[in-house]
């Protein structure tokens, strides 16, 4: 069994009670919600005759349902409308910060919930979504929940869990130029699997992890989940602690000096177990991409698909399904296959960093013809930064 | 809809008019169609059980018979709830009206749906089944009743052994099936964490 991570301390902190079912009741410092998980939740509570027990703890943003074309109320979706409408009455009602279109902060949950400053060190963090993971890159202990759940936090601000096993996955050198966060967790994912994280939350550490930005270390774990941990996390470092300088939720004053101290102190100690760890050497990742129908079937740049035949059995029945799928020749290499769709954003690469390295490759160029290119930007704080860089500009005379 | 509160607190009977719904394997898609799962709340669920079943049998389906309007107590066969895994399938029975089940067997997570809501699935065997079936469906008034307490199933002037593992049993016999009424009441201990937790108290060390 672990002991001395940061998962343990940060899970003791939050212990309320042991239940007979054999689980621990978990006190929940930051329940994030949206419209497409809550709802249910709030009539669920409304029936039962409960309130909201820590309204503010629990913060709100529209994401999923918010439409691409034009965001005049109401919206043509006359679904959508009614799942923002019921999110906005749900929060007015309980006493719920929501930050709504328009208001400068709202974005996809996982991108605005650390621009504000709301996620930090040493929290749990639930959210009904799966990519909740994305803020354990702070050093909290975040995980997706369902609505039923949802329904748990809102009414008692705890949830019934499970205590997870512990998995280092060090980090040996550094990432070579032009390979990104996202080809590291791709890796990752590649050598053990989608199911591999199952039953384990991941710490990623090393010299690779320590040189990553807040906005790479985000991108890790948000994919944490698609290797099969429900949480990922990074111990908090400096890059944590400026990142979170001045952010509107972060610490002020005489209180950022001790948030620093409570914050250093998390971190995993160097004696600490762990109930497993696997090593990478980060200097041989490679830009990965994925081919296939999972995220497990990434190869890097320079390989080609894999043929079936020579994979283990299971893998092999996935490989095939997922070459007729694509249409795919096994063998081919993946660097000669033609680019239909671009797309750069989503709550894993929707980031200002993410934006700055495509316009910088896209700088002087144009998309090609046929191509069809997108780029959503996370949140209405890196849209309105990326305007002011004249990324939007860049991408405009690409033809984005 | 019928005015019948949902199940809260210790459950160990489920008293009621039975309603026989025959066939084995029916799906949670059967139970409530994929199309109504776009809802923001389940209100709606329960005038939409068996949608598109009912809409086929053009009033004759178990769940529109007059004689079943007030049905509290569902009887089924083999294998009921398999399929995806949706939580709206037992909300939809539960919203309809049902606050109990007996069949020959249940899928796994729908067992586990129900239970949350607290609604239970107990089972007993074929030959049980039919006959109970045949009893009620002669007699569309008679009383049922699910006694987990004393593990058996009474129709009319019968009854029969029933099953349901211990610890699902227990959970319902002592309320705590009721996840959510288990987290609040732990007030003082909620308390404490929140006095005590460094990033709720100024970073103060405690
Ligand atoms: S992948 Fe991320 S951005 Fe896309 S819907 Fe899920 S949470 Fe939102």
């Amino acid at each position: 069994m672990s002991s001395g991570t940061l998962y343990d301390k940060v899970w003791d902190l939050h212990r309320v009670a042991e239940l007979p079912g054999g689980s621990t009741q978990l006190f929940i410092g930051l329940h994030l919600i949206h419209e497409v998980t809550s709802p249910q939740a709030f009539a669920a509570l409304k029936e039962k005759n409960l309130s909201v027990r820590c309204p503010n703890r629990t913060v709100a943003t529209v994401d999923h349902i918010v439409p691409t074309i034009s965001q005049q109320r109401p919206f043509a979706d006359p679904l959508a409308e009614e799942m923002l409408q019921t999110l906005e009455k749900n929060c007015l009602s309980n006493g719920i910060n929501l930050y709504g279109i328009g208001s400068g902060k709202q974005g996809v949950v996982h991108v605005m919930a650390p621009e504000l400053g709301l996620t930090q060190p040493g929290m749990t963090v639930a959210c009904g979504d799966s990519h909740t993971s994305t803020h354990g890159a702070f050093g909290a202990i975040a995980f997706g929940i369902g609505t039923s759940q949802v329904r748990d936090v809102l009414a008692s601000q705890s949830l019934a869990m499970n205590k997870l096993k512990v998995r280092r996955l060090w980090f040996e050198g550094n990432l070579s130029q032009g390979v990104y966060a996202k080809d590291l967790i791709l890796h990752v994912i590649r050598k053990l699997g989608v199911k591999g994280g199952v039953g384990y939350a991941y710490e990623f550490a090393g010299p690779a992890i320590e040189a990553l930005s807040m906005e790479e270390r985000m991108t890790i774990c948000n994919m944490a989940i698609e290797g099969g941990a429900r949480c990922g996390y990074m111990n908090p470092d400096k890059n944590t602690f400026d990142y979170l300088k001045g952010k509107e939720h972060s610490p002020k004053g005489l209180h950022w000096g001790k948030a620093i101290k409570w914050w250093t102190s998390l971190s995993s100690d160097s004696s600490a177990i762990f109930d497993d760890e696997i090593r990478f050497d980060a200097t041989e990742i490679a830009p990965t991409v994925t081919w296939g129908i999972t995220p497990g079937q990434g190869i890097a740049i320079n390989e080609c698909i894999p043929i079936p035949k020579s994979l283990e059995y299971n893998e092999s029945v996935l490989a095939e399904e997922a070459c007729t799928y694509m249409d795919l020749k096994p063998g081919t290499p993946i660097s000669g296959i033609p680019i239909d769709v671009c797309f750069i954003g989503s709550c894993t690469n929707g980031r200002l960093s993410d934006l700055k390295a495509a316009a910088q490759i896209a700088q002087g160029r144009k998309v090609a013809k046929g191509i069809k290119a997108f780029v959503v930007p996370g949140s209405e704080q890196v849209a309105k930064a990326a305007k002011k860089r004249r990324f939007r500009f860049n991408f405009y005379f690409c033809r984005f | 809809m019928k005015e019948s509160s949902f199940p809260a607190g210790i459950i160990e009977k489920v008293k009621g008019v039975g309603l026989v719904l025959k066939g084995n394997d029916i799906d949670t898609d059967r139970i409530i169609p994929a199309r109504f799962l776009k809802c923001v709340n389940f209100d709606a669920l329960g005038e939409q059980v068996f949608a598109d079943d009912r809409n086929e049998l053009k009033g004759s389906h178990p769940f529109d018979k007059l004689s079943n309007k007030d049905a509290s107590i569902l009887i089924v066969n083999d294998n009921f709830g398999c399929g995806s895994s949706r939580e709206h399938a037992p909300q939809a029975l539960m919203r309809w009206g049902i606050r109990g089940i007996i069949g020959q067997s249940f899928a796994e997570i729908f067992f586990g749906n129900c239970l949350a809501l607290g609604i239970p699935c107990t089972t007993t065997s074929e030959e049980n089944i039919k006959e109970i079936q045949d009893i009620v469906n002669q007699n569309q008034q008679c009383h049922c009743e699910i006694d987990l307490k004393y593990k058996k199933f009474i129709g009319g002037l019968k009854s029969w052994p029933i099953e349901i593992d211990n610890g699902p049993l227990e959970m319902l016999l002592t309320g705590q099936w009721d996840a959510t009424s288990q987290l609040i009441s732990q007030k003082i201990a909620l308390k404490k964490i929140i006095k005590t937790l460094p990033y709720l108290n100024g970073f103060e060390a405690k």
